[in-house]
């Protein structure tokens, strides 16, 4: 207890729940901006006022191109950031694990994988099907990490060396489903990047249930997961059930990077970076970390897909390979400061 | 170099089964021939379209299928004995995938063969080089070392990934045969650059690496204080291991899973520590070449990769969660 606090004036210093607050409000201000930019941006760029007369006017010359084109683009990459994100947060909190992540744990794999045999063998080939098979493929693949890492005595690299081998598996099996079938392999290539392109209102709107879902689960374990932290049985003492805690972990993860990889295809890295950058704010307190990082993934996805489309233009770079690149670093730059 | 009876019998052992499956293989085709006739052939007593289709349509098929295996295993049994870890394999760690992403930079680019096997093993080894490069100073130890490879994985499958989405439709196909390894339509101008790698190559890891990497096995301190060049000797025994791999690659594309199943099989069974260098190279071969076969009695026209990696996946699965229980992991 060398210089930390005493433990019953954590929750209670006013002027800490100042900052954070405030700085919540910098982070939404963030959020919104990078949300403008994002419909803002493309063949025609349009300006902050451009945009809120597109959003708003039925009369502006802009309305059509926001609302069929830039709008549903951007508010999927605002679910797909804030489910991905919140995953990584709540697992790295359940397996305390700093590296966890659902694209690095291959769990987005596993959906990518019972999306594509979905694909290729059954002839799926809309959101409201793939859903279930992406859900299905992340639950089993989320069981099978949790199952291999989640005891006490798993080390992060293990964990993420178990996740890796897992990626590895699934990728060879998803790529030997493609050869078979090179009309899919023409359909699911751009989906299996990780891709914003095909988004549109009909897949926003069979997403959002999902999303939601698994936000409020995610939010509702935040308290307990804060006392399962001090160990099982510290938090048996505090009231919390940790066998309840997990399950509801496991279903949140589940749905959140299950519905997400449906809508857009396994994307890496947003469940690792969000939560890192976020820590060293809010500190481990989930409570206010997952707000934080509900607000700040999105700004990282939309963000990126931005960045992807300047970068790749006339074309774009998928959403998916500037995670990949931008984050691969941010990983490596971790685990080279590591002990 | 100490060699030990057990590793012998067993390594023998895998030669002569792999053997039995290549006569198996080479009997099968359109024209089927019978074992004995294969082996009568094989002895140049044969007759004249049974020798011409045996020797010079589906031996080089064969011979590829032994040496690609016999190099996948070598480098995995090298890696896997640097990183002390069974999952610590080049599929894993990025190499392949470098290898990988380069070759599919040659296909979308519209490039030759040869094009395609020089950017495969320049990418493997470019990538075994950045991997030791963010290692810096304190050099390849353990975990951080298999996390930079993984880092390393992830950022070049995105790479790869949206180079897919640039080609187009039979490109891809091609592209994506290759990533998962088949050996159609290979022949001695891909087995013959690979025995050459393979002849110079394993003799130094065997003899000038083995009884170092054993030692360094049982921990970075004590093999410094046996003598051991600790740092040099890792970073040499990588970089010709990612070679090894990389040709391997270039010659049939990355088989999956070879280089991490066939150490582990030969560790287990010779229950010997160190690389199991010879071992391993006997059970990769047996490996490819069963594969092959498998693949080739699928009744649908599968790439050796793909059997590989069911197989490769369910032995992985295995092999978490009886680490799990050991307490491993």
């Amino acid at each position: 207890m060398n210089g930390s606090p005493p433990l019953s004036t954590i929750d209670t210093v006013p002027e800490q729940r100042v900052r954070r607050a405030a700085g919540l409000l910098v982070a939404l201000a963030a959020l919104v901006a990078v949300l403008v930019l994002g419909i803002g941006f493309g063949a025609r760029f349009l300006t902050p006022g451009e945009v809120w007369a597109g959003l708003v006017d039925p009369d502006s010359p802009y309305y059509r191109i926001v609302h069929e084109m830039r709008l549903p683009r951007t508010l999927l990459g605002l679910l797909v950031g804030l489910a991905l994100g919140l995953a990584g947060a709540i697992m790295q909190a359940l397996t305390r694990n700093p590296l966890a992540d659902p694209g690095l744990l291959g769990i987005n794999a596993g959906a990518s994988a019972a999306v594509a045999t979905s694909a290729a063998f059954l002839g799926v080939a809309t959101f409201s099907g793939y859903v279930w098979f992406a859900l299905a493929g992340a639950a089993a693949v989320t069981a099978l990490v949790y199952a291999v890492g989640g005891g006490r005595a798993a080390t992060p690299a293990r964990l993420a060396l178990a996740g890796a081998a897992l990626n590895a598996a699934l990728y060879s099996y998803v790529s030997a489903v493609l050869l078979g079938n090179t009309a899919s392999i023409q359909k699911v290539r751009f989906w299996t990047v990780g891709s914003l392109a095909s988004a549109d209102f009909d897949t926003l709107k069979r997403l959002t249930p999902f999303v939601v879902a698994g936000v409020i689960i995610a939010l509702l374990a935040a308290r307990p997961l804060n006392a399962l932290a001090l160990g099982d049985d510290a938090a048996r003492a505090l009231g919390a059930r940790p066998g309840l805690i997990r399950a509801m972990v496991i279903v949140a993860v589940t749905l959140l990077c299950g519905s997400a990889t449906a809508a857009c295809g396994p994307i890496i890295f947003v469940g690792l970076l969000i939560p890192h950058l976020v820590r060293p704010i809010t500190g481990p307190d989930l409570r206010w970390m997952l707000p934080y990082t509900a607000v700040l993934a999105p700004v990282l996805l939309v963000g990126a897909d931005v960045l992807g489309r300047v970068l790749g233009s006339p074309g774009e770079l998928q959403v998916g390979v500037v995670t990949a690149v931008l984050g691969g670093p941010l990983f490596l730059y971790l685990v080279r400061v590591a002990k | 170099m100490i060699i030990r009876s057990r590793s012998v019998v067993i390594g023998a052992g895998a030669l002569l089964a792999m053997a039995a499956v290549a006569v198996l293989t080479l009997g099968t085709g359109d024209y089927p021939i019978a074992p004995a006739d294969v082996v009568k052939t094989l002895a140049g007593q044969g007759n004249a379209a049974q020798a011409f289709i045996i020797n010079e349509l589906r031996l080089p098929r064969v011979i590829t299928a032994v040496l690609v295996g016999m190099a996948l295993a070598a480098g995995g049994a090298i890696f896997q004995s640097i990183t002390r870890n069974p999952l610590g394999s080049p599929d894993i760690l990025g190499i392949t995938n470098g290898a990988g992403t380069a070759a599919l930079a040659v296909v979308i680019l519209g490039g030759s063969s040869t094009q395609l096997s020089l950017a495969a093993v320049a990418g493997g080894i470019a990538t075994a080089l950045i991997i030791q490069l963010i290692g810096g100073r304190r050099g390849l130890q353990g975990y951080r070392f298999i996390l930079i490879g993984v880092g390393m994985t992830a950022i070049l499958n995105g790479i790869m990934g949206w180079l897919l989405t640039k080609g187009v439709q039979m490109e891809n196909a091609r592209a994506l045969l290759w990533l998962t390894g088949s050996f159609d339509g290979r022949g001695w101008e891909e087995a013959l650059p690979l025995l050459g790698v393979l002849i110079v190559a394993i003799p130094v890891l065997a003899i000038a690496c083995g009884p170092g990497l054993r030692m360094l096995e049982m921990g970075d301190d004590i093999a410094a204080g046996l003598g051991v060049p600790v740092k040099r000797l890792r970073n040499g025994a990588l970089l010709l291991a990612s070679l090894v791999v990389s040709c391997a690659a270039a010659a049939a594309g990355p088989v999956a899973f070879v280089a991490l199943i066939a150490p582990n099989i030969a560790r287990r069974v010779t229950r010997a520590p160190g690389p199991n260098l010879l071992p391993s190279m006997a059970i990769g071969a047996l490996l490819t070449v069963a594969a092959d076969w498998l693949a080739m009695h699928s009744g649908y026209p599968l790439p050796v990769g793909v059997v590989t990696g069911a197989l490769g996946g369910g032995y992985l699965v295995w092999l978490l969660i009886s680490e799990r229980k050991a307490g491993r992991i």
